[in-house]
């Protein structure tokens, strides 16, 4: 009794330390930093949406980060689930007692898992115009495949594309970066994309090289993230 | 009349709610299944809060990680525990 009302206690004073949040949620000014993005991004970068001109070029180095943290995590993940999986063949799902996927669920995610590869694409090759980018739409490529996986547990993904995938966008996701680095001037950083024309506000082909370093970025994270639910799915069996 | 910030608020107020009361629901529920598909309830619920403030890009995010990868990892663990144990319960038996 004591131990629960000490915790509702801890609970109700984390709320009010984080209320000021809340009730200013919308409302605080954008600072110093976060105006120059707003006023310059659009201008220097040719990027309609403000998020990716930040998460790609001027905040590029923590970006590479990022790709370096899912890129270390899925290599555990199949590394371990890998070393735990050989010495015992992969079972059937018959043998393993599987019941087999419902019709509807079957049908459904043929319809789906397409559409929503095709929408995954959409984001990533349209990051620096509307909302999302190459992380969004690699994920939304990751659902495609785990609803793919669901209806039909017998499928198998081809292991060597999507290793080969994964490899080359990640290499030429870093090549492009340092490219950027020294081919753009003097104040240029890592994945400046301003070494390809900018073009016109809001077209597909703007930006510079925006758009294909996103694309690589969604590949690579699309690929990752269906390694990770393959090797969950076969060391489950 | 409401205006528009009162609105927003009433309804991320609810959907803070609802998030609340399934993460409670999900602690408090003795069937891991049970547990396992709330947790993705409060990230589904998440993304929509992220959606009423504006953020279609943390929300897309926040949907397919948060309640369907993460979701689905669990369940591949959960079914691995159940085969491991059966095995296990097979083997006192014989």
């Amino acid at each position: 009794m004591m131990k629960k009302v000490m915790l509702l206690a801890a609970i109700a004073l984390l709320a009010f330390a984080l209320w000021p949040f809340v009730r200013d949620v919308g409302l605080a000014e954008p600072g110093e930093l976060a105006t120059a993005y707003l006023e310059r991004g659009p201008a220097e970068l040719g990027t309609a949406n403000v998020v990716t001109s930040i998460v790609v070029s001027y905040r590029g180095f923590d970006t590479l980060g990022e790709v370096t943290v899912l890129f270390t995590a899925t290599a555990g993940v199949g590394g371990l689930l890998a070393r735990r999986k050989s010495g015992h063949g992969r079972k059937k799902a018959a043998e393993r007692g599987a019941t087999d996927a419902s019709e509807i669920l079957k049908t459904a995610s043929r319809l789906l898992s397409p559409l929503l590869v095709l929408f995954g694409v959409y984001i990533f090759l349209h990051g620096h115009l509307t909302p999302g980018g190459g992380f969004q739409g690699g994920v939304i490529i990751a659902t495609a495949v785990l609803i793919g996986l669901l209806a039909d547990p017998e499928a198998g993904l081809a292991h060597g594309v999507m290793h080969l995938v994964e490899g080359l966008s990640g290499f030429a996701y870093v090549a492009l970066g340092a490219v950027g680095l020294w081919f753009t001037g003097v104040q240029a950083g890592f994945l400046d994309p301003r070494f390809l024309p900018l073009g016109e506000l809001g077209r597909l082909a703007s930006a510079g090289a925006i758009p294909i370093i996103y694309s690589l970025v969604g590949l690579k994270v699309g690929a990752e993230l269906t390694g990770i639910l393959d090797a969950m799915k076969e060391d489950a069996e | 009349m409401l205006d528009g910030r009162t609105t927003l608020d009433l309804v991320i107020g609810f959907l803070g709610l609802l998030m609340i009361l399934a993460a409670l629901w999900s602690v408090l529920s003795k069937r891991l299944l049970s547990s396992v598909l709330l947790s993705g309830a409060v990230s589904l619920l998440a993304s929509l809060v992220f959606l009423a403030l504006g953020a279609p890009d943390v929300a897309m995010t926040e949907a397919a990680i948060g309640s369907a990868l993460t979701t689905m990892v669990f369940l591949y663990s959960l079914s691995r525990m159940k085969v491991e144990q059966d095995a296990h319960e097979d083997g006192g038996a014989s």
